[in-house]
């Protein structure tokens, strides 16, 4: 009896795990395609054209540059999401990792891994501080994370725009763009196109993927391993999960609190990296915007899980350069905004829908196997 | 007679819970009609669709004799049936006469008739024997005059069936006898009452006719004058009843756990415990008496270190007041929270992660820093079997358990560490006869080994039966030491309310 139960279960299992994914699809693909008629276009020629140009060699690599940071940063989210939290501050935690490990790092030479560790470090910490003083105000203060987070983003743009100009750039007469110091060679992550080019990837024009698509990767391995299979891990679930329950059990909720908050920020004082340190090689005004916001869409569709963020970081990626295509066939290019949107949105749904689902299942199975 | 309400073969299938299968229900005027069945076994799921709060799979509801189909609660009390819920919901910044009418205030015009209210209010009071002040605010009132107002205010409100849910759950023996004589009262002037309970005393005192639920169908409906408690029993659980006992004195010579001057003081007010005392020893059962919210919730927090208190609580001898929450679980201390849902389990995890809670610093689920999956899935599987957990494997959500399985999966995994001393709030709390008796095997066996128990119950028979010395806490203090051998349930409540 037990057995056939369980062996029902698993079956579908896999049908509803598929399920939820595919229905959000589905019906953001419908949204899209409703978008795109309404601005007098055909839809299959869009998704056509987006395919055609997204599946080039150049474009799947620049997505997979563009997914990079994306990932980083949702692996930061989804570390407080997992612990009921949330830092909506990725964002400034990023940009000031980003402009001090630029200052930072090119004050000094060092051997070329140890150049790129320390540079690392430095983007940790200050991530890390920035973070901290959110969760100081949470835990000393009972200042809601969100509130403080989202202010402490003004407040790092404020400063990394102040710091910048008065500081840490350098004066190149005849040029108004402001940057710092480009780093050493040390401290520059050389790219993969060694590696692809053995598995017979062909150079492309505008350069290849970013070394540290291995930290992600790396990082993602890791998140899933303490979330998942660590006592730490447990007691950050449990909090997010049911706060009341982890403190009967001897989880510190304040600890628990402020420990998820600084490995957030420091997490996401990396995700402003793979850019800097595998192509600009400095920190500028025209440092990317946004990534921290975007990540948050990319936490919420993947469910804050380790495999999950990576297939909606590069789905994210995909869609932003795949989309440049829209303009060479007149249509809008921020189309791509609505698709983003709508999958976000039809995602959710369709995971809740799911989960109902698969619990009414359980509990109808338990009553029929206590009746019987 | 005519019959008030009927119900005819309702079936429901509901997730969580056992399906209500075939369910009939006659009641009829001016009569007491008690419904009765373990807990689990569909009592709640009945009302709840006579009531309008859910709609039957299949089946008819008869009002006076006309099929009635209610889409929610509105259409029920429209219709003149009335709910007294178990928990009270009440505001308590109103008085009486303001929570009686509020929702169905009698208007003049713009403005609320208050004179009217009042009139109609005293009126009811008298007819029915439930004569209240209509002016003091529900916060100064007891639980039974609070319950006192539930029956106003679903009179007021034009009902004449009314459906009580486990009306003395929350009562202390001497409550229970004024409401009974106000469930007279009704009975006298004509009103169709459904009173929803499992203790067969109650029942056969107060109900005409009785139907017996179990497993989600109505398996006996009979008068109360013709049965006895124990062939109800049979009828409820097809087997004989358990009964809370402990067999002799286990008692050992060393203290598990002393108190000594517990205090939890607060600002300005009294303190929520005060000046608590005692030594608990191995293999002891020490009893904490007390109407809800008098002191012994607080009690477990300090003992769990999950609130700071004032004086010493020492465990084998040595002082446990620097401790975290975490390192008294550590020592040995094993935990059943009053509360299962919100403080003993992750609702949307897998039952095997909540195996975990709690006990994520020790073996066999972690191996240093790092869950062993494989053990504690293993561990998951052995308590579901040791303590009949009914679900189909350690991969179930704790959320798809019914309240009695998931009572038992937390019963089990705290004495998985096999705890030197064990704090149980209700323990058996909303599970079913056969699980209960159950959870008491495990408790008298635990105890016999040398493990010292605190338990908090409200079941007055499970406190007297379980225990081998009864301490009353009123109001934060221990105002008696009773010895369960020599004291009935109805001297407990006379020392639980300060009566006596």
């Amino acid at each position: 009896m037990r057995n056939l139960i369980s062996r029902k279960f698993s079956l579908s299992k896999i049908g509803l795990a598929v399920a939820a994914p595919l229905v959000a699809a589905v019906f953001s693909i419908a949204i899209s395609s409703i978008a795109v008629i309404a601005s007098k276009n055909s839809p299959i020629e869009a998704f056509k054209t987006m395919w055609d140009f997204g599946t080039e060699s150049a474009s799947l690599m620049e997505t997979i540059n563009i997914a990079t940071p994306y990932y980083i940063a949702a692996l930061a989210i989804a570390v407080t999401f997992r612990a009921g939290l949330f830092n909506i501050g990725v964002e400034g935690q990023l940009r000031l990792g980003a402009l001090f490990s630029c200052y930072i790092g090119a004050m000094f030479v060092l051997p070329p891994v140890l150049h790129v560790a320390a540079v690392f470090i430095v983007a940790l910490t200050v991530g890390g501080l920035w973070a901290g003083i959110a969760a100081y105000l949470k835990v000393k203060r009972g200042v809601n994370e969100v509130i403080s987070t989202i202010m402490l983003n003004a407040l790092a743009g404020g400063l990394s725009a102040y710091l910048l100009s008065k500081h840490f750039a350098l004066l190149e007469e005849g040029s108004n763009n402001l940057q710092t110091k480009e780093l050493p060679a040390s401290a520059q992550f050389p790219d993969l196109m060694p590696i692809l080019r053995k598995l017979g990837v062909e150079d492309q024009p505008g350069g290849g993927v970013y070394g540290m698509f291995f930290v992600a990767v790396a990082l993602g391995l890791i998140f899933w391993f303490v979330v998942n299979r660590t006592r730490f891990g447990f007691e950050l679930r449990a909090s997010g999960l049911n706060p009341i329950a982890a403190r009967v059990s001897g989880v510190n909720s304040k600890k628990m609190t402020f420990i998820a908050l600084v490995i957030s920020g420091a997490i996401a004082g990396l995700a402003g990296l793979p850019e800097i340190l595998g192509q600009t090689h400095t920190y500028s005004l025209g440092f990317r915007q946004g990534i921290g916001f975007t990540a948050i869409a990319v936490a919420l569709l993947g469910r804050n899980s380790a495999g999950g963020m990576a297939v909606s970081a590069l789905l994210f990626g995909f869609l932003e350069v795949s989309s440049r295509a829209l303009e060479l066939i007149d249509i809008a290019p921020e189309t791509y905004v609505i698709m983003q949107g709508s999958i976000l949105l039809s995602a959710v749904i369709a995971y809740e829908v799911v989960r109902r689902f698969k619990l009414t299942l359980q509990s109808n199975e338990l009553a029929k196997g206590v009746q019987s | 007679m005519s019959v008030a309400v009927e119900l005819r073969h309702i079936s429901k299938r509901f997730p969580g819970v056992i399906a209500n299968k075939d369910v009939s229900l006659k009641v009829e005027t001016g009569t007491v009609h008690a419904l009765v069945g373990e807990n689990g076994a569909g009592k709640s799921t009945v009302m709840k669709i006579l009531y309008g709060m859910q709609r039957p799979d299949s089946g008819e509801i008869l009002l006076n004799g006309k099929e009635v189909h209610f889409k929610n609660p509105n259409d029920a009390i429209d219709a003149g049936i009335g709910m007294v819920h178990q928990h009270f919901m009440l505001a308590d910044n109103f008085t009486v006469l303001e929570n009686i009418i509020l929702g169905s205030e009698p208007k003049h015009g713009a403005t609320i008739d208050f004179a009217a209210a009042r009139k109609k209010i005293v009126e009811m009071a008298a007819q029915y024997g439930l004569e209240i002040n209509p002016d003091v605010l529900v916060e100064e009132l007891g639980v039974g005059q609070r319950q006192r107002v539930e029956i106003l205010k679903v009179l007021f409100r034009g009902a004449n069936i009314l459906i009580f849910d486990e009306p003395t759950a929350v009562l202390v023996p001497q409550e229970v006898d004024d409401l009974f004589k106000a469930l007279d009262g009704l009975r006298a002037q004509g009103m169709a009452v459904i009173f929803i309970s499992h203790k067969l005393d109650e029942v056969l005192r107060v109900a005409d006719d009785v139907t017996v639920v179990r497993q989600g169908s109505t398996v006996a409906q009979v008068k109360s004058k013709d049965v006895t408690a124990r062939q109800l029993a049979e009828l409820m659980v097809g087997s004989e009843l358990p009964k809370p006992s402990t067999l002799g004195h286990t008692r050992r010579e060393e203290i598990t756990l002393a108190l000594k001057n517990v205090s939890i003081p607060t600002k300005g007010s009294r303190d929520l415990i005060s000046n608590i005392n005692f030594n608990l020893h191995a293999g002891e059962v020490i009893g904490i008496a007390g109407v809800e919210g008098n002191g012994q919730a607080e009690l477990v927090e300090a003992i769990m270190g999950l609130r700071d208190y004032t004086g010493s609580i020492e465990f084998h001898g040595s002082s446990m007041d620097a401790l975290s929450v975490a390192h008294r679980h550590d020592l040995g201390i094993g935990l059943i929270p009053e509360d299962r849902q919100r403080q003993a389990l992750m609702m949307t995890s897998p039952l095997w992660e909540n195996r975990i809670l709690g006990h994520q610093r020790s073996k066999p689920v972690m191996r240093g820093f790092v869950i062993d999956k494989k053990a504690t899935i293993e561990s998951t599987r052995t308590i579901m079997q040791e303590f009949d957990v009914r679900a189909p494997g350690p991969d179930t959500l704790a959320a798809a358990l019914s309240g009695g399985n998931q009572q038992k999966f937390i019963v089990g995994r705290e004495m998985s560490k096999a705890p030197a001393l064990l704090v149980a709030s209700h323990p058996t709390r909303g599970v079913d006869v056969g699980a209960q008796g159950a959870i008491w095997d495990v408790l008298r066996i635990a105890r016999e080994k040398g493990m010292a128990i605190v338990l908090i119950s409200a079941d007055l028979e499970e406190l007297i039966g379980m225990s081998d010395r009864l301490l009353v806490m009123l109001r934060g203090t221990i105002t008696a030491e009773l010895d369960p051998a020599k004291t009935t349930p109805e001297q407990l409540g006379s020392a639980m309310t300060g009566a006596a």
